[in-house]
């Protein structure tokens, strides 16, 4: 059993405040001052209000518990084959949104939903100008 | 009888469940065009007939009803080229019957075909690759698969409701009992609940044979007006109810463990005025056991949580509370990529006693239900309750 190698996330200017806040190592987040919502995935206006006015980016505490959770043990794709079985979940954030991430050196009889975990971030090899990091979790 | 959503009545005339299993000598629109014909004779109408074109498959992308038109030298005043999965062909109907309701169309074709088996899809484990669709950014570093999205759905229910394996395993039991007395299944010896849970692991909790299965094939839907198809070759099985409906992850916060289907049954079940207990069979969307499962209880055939009794000791077997795809399902039957015209064909073919030793006796009402994309992410839902003319 390997690590995952990550395909490289592709950040449009929706998306580019999750990826960069990974690659300094925090989990950023979107809130709507307007209405309150806390979104995930991020958007280039609050879903709710469908409105970007008041939207603004802040750094979440990273601690969430297993929402839900499957450990693969079959995947052709590259960067996955070679690392089955690993434990794809969904994490529920403290702040309040779902996301989907893996849970990192985990022993797949020790995943269980409900377990708490903290964000983790794996950092990635470019050939271009950007600094990205891909946010994982592990059990804690 | 006709409801409110369709003055004119609406009725399918005519289906064709195309043979093949495995066609690598085919393409997608060959095996559409057998098809056509098919479900044409069946209904006793020629190619010229036809006004309306409604299609999708695996590879139709941009324009793809189009392609579908001019492959079949066809130039209907009505096209529908909607894709929303698997669920795609039971929405088409609904659909079908609109447009022609509206006047828009007198005689609507309804097309699928796939040779998803001859290329050797990965259709269930396949999962993402590299990509540039900033939305799959955030699923592709996570090696999200089909399957995979079904087993974090089956992990929440078993953590929430204590349903376990060899329930799931139950429904592939009993759609493998079914596809025995369907000559044209693809997997036809029986299996047991044993033999589900000693097959390998694909993503815990689903087995191998929790899996459906992969296959090429099609097949073929004439939608017309009642008044219509009570002059055509076939007793007409109408349209009383339908309804669509979507889930997914939202902002973060939606209820994974409701699906779709509860918002399309409970719209169909209110359209076409009848009780869960009047339906005599119900054609399910099986891509996995835990499909089956869910759509039950969404449904409302069983209180959500007991979806694991209501489906052990034959419950969904022919002669049980509940007979389930008659014709072995996805997961014994026939499965190229996208199920949901199967679940349409059958259901008219049981409700026209056609279908020989895997008949249901006296069925005069039929639900069917197609699910596509991902439950446990975002999926489709697609309900139709179909009726014997009367």
């Amino acid at each position: 059993m390997n690590a995952i190698e990550h395909p490289l996330p592709f950040a449009s200017w929706e998306s580019r405040g999750f990826w960069e806040g990974a690659g300094r190592g925090e989990l950023v987040l979107q809130r709507c001052e307007a209405c309150g919502l806390v979104q995930h995935r991020p958007r280039g206006v609050c879903a709710h209000c469908l409105d970007g006015s008041a939207l603004t980016h802040f750094t979440a505490s990273g601690s969430g518990e297993i929402y839900s959770f499957t450990i693969t043990e079959q995947n052709q794709a590259k960067g996955f084959a070679e690392a089955c079985p690993y434990v794809m979940a969904y994490v529920k954030l403290d702040e309040g949104p779902r996301l989907l991430t893996v849970i990192v050196d985990c022993d797949p009889d020790d995943a269980a939903v409900g377990a708490r975990v903290v964000a983790d971030y794996v950092s990635q090899n470019r050939d271009d100008a950007e600094v990205f990091a891909v946010p994982v979790f592990r059990l804690g | 009888m006709t409801t409110t959503a369709f003055p004119r009545g609406a009725a399918i005339a005519g289906v064709y469940e195309h043979p093949s299993r495995f066609s690598p000598n085919k393409t997608e629109f060959q095996i559409m065009a057998e098809s056509a014909k098919g479900a044409l004779d069946d209904a006793g109408l020629q190619r010229t007939d036809v006004d309306g074109l409604f299609g999708a498959s695996m590879s139709m992308g941009l324009m793809g009803i189009v392609d579908l038109a001019e492959y079949l030298d066809l130039y209907p005043d009505y096209l529908d080229g909607t894709n929303i999965g698997g669920s795609s062909f039971v929405a088409h109907v609904t659909h079908a019957a609109a447009a022609v309701n509206a006047g828009l169309c007198q005689v609507a074709l309804v097309l699928y075909g796939s040779t998803a088996a001859s290329n050797s899809m990965a259709i269930g484990t396949g999962g993402t690759g590299g990509s540039r669709n900033p939305d799959a950014a955030f699923s592709a570093p996570y090696g999200m698969t089909t399957v995979g999205s079904y087993a974090t759905y089956a992990n929440l229910h078993m953590d929430t409701y204590g349903t376990t394996s060899e329930q799931l395993a139950e429904i592939a039991v009993t759609m493998r009992q079914h596809a025995s007395l369907n000559p044209r299944a693809k997997m036809r010896n029986p299996i047991t609940v044993n033999d589900v849970l000693d097959s390998r692991m694909i993503s815990r909790p689903l087995h191998l044979l929790d899996c459906c299965i992969i296959s090429d094939g099609g097949g073929a839907v004439v939608v017309t007006s009642l008044e219509r198809a009570r002059d055509l070759a076939k007793p007409p099985v109408q349209l009383l109810g339908c309804g669509e409906a979507v889930q997914h992850q939202g902002v973060g916060y939606s209820d994974i463990l409701t699906i779709a289907a509860k918002q399309s049954g409970a719209r169909a079940f209110e359209m076409a005025g009848v009780k869960h207990s009047d339906i005599d069979l119900a054609m399910i969307y099986d891509s996995f056991t835990i499909t089956v499962l869910a759509t039950l209880e969404n449904l409302g055939f069983c209180p959500v949580g007991e979806g694991g009794n209501f489906v052990s000791n034959g419950g969904i077997a022919l002669g049980g509370t509940l007979p389930v795809n008659p014709d072995g399902g996805g997961l014994s039957s026939n499965h190229p990529g996208m199920r949901g015209i199967f679940l349409v064909i059958e259901a008219v073919k049981q409700l026209r006693d056609e279908c020989d030793a895997r008949q249901v006796p006296k069925a005069e009402l039929a639900l069917a239900h197609g699910t596509g994309g991902t439950i446990g992410d975002k999926h489709s839902g697609a309900t139709l309750i179909l009726g014997v003319d009367r």
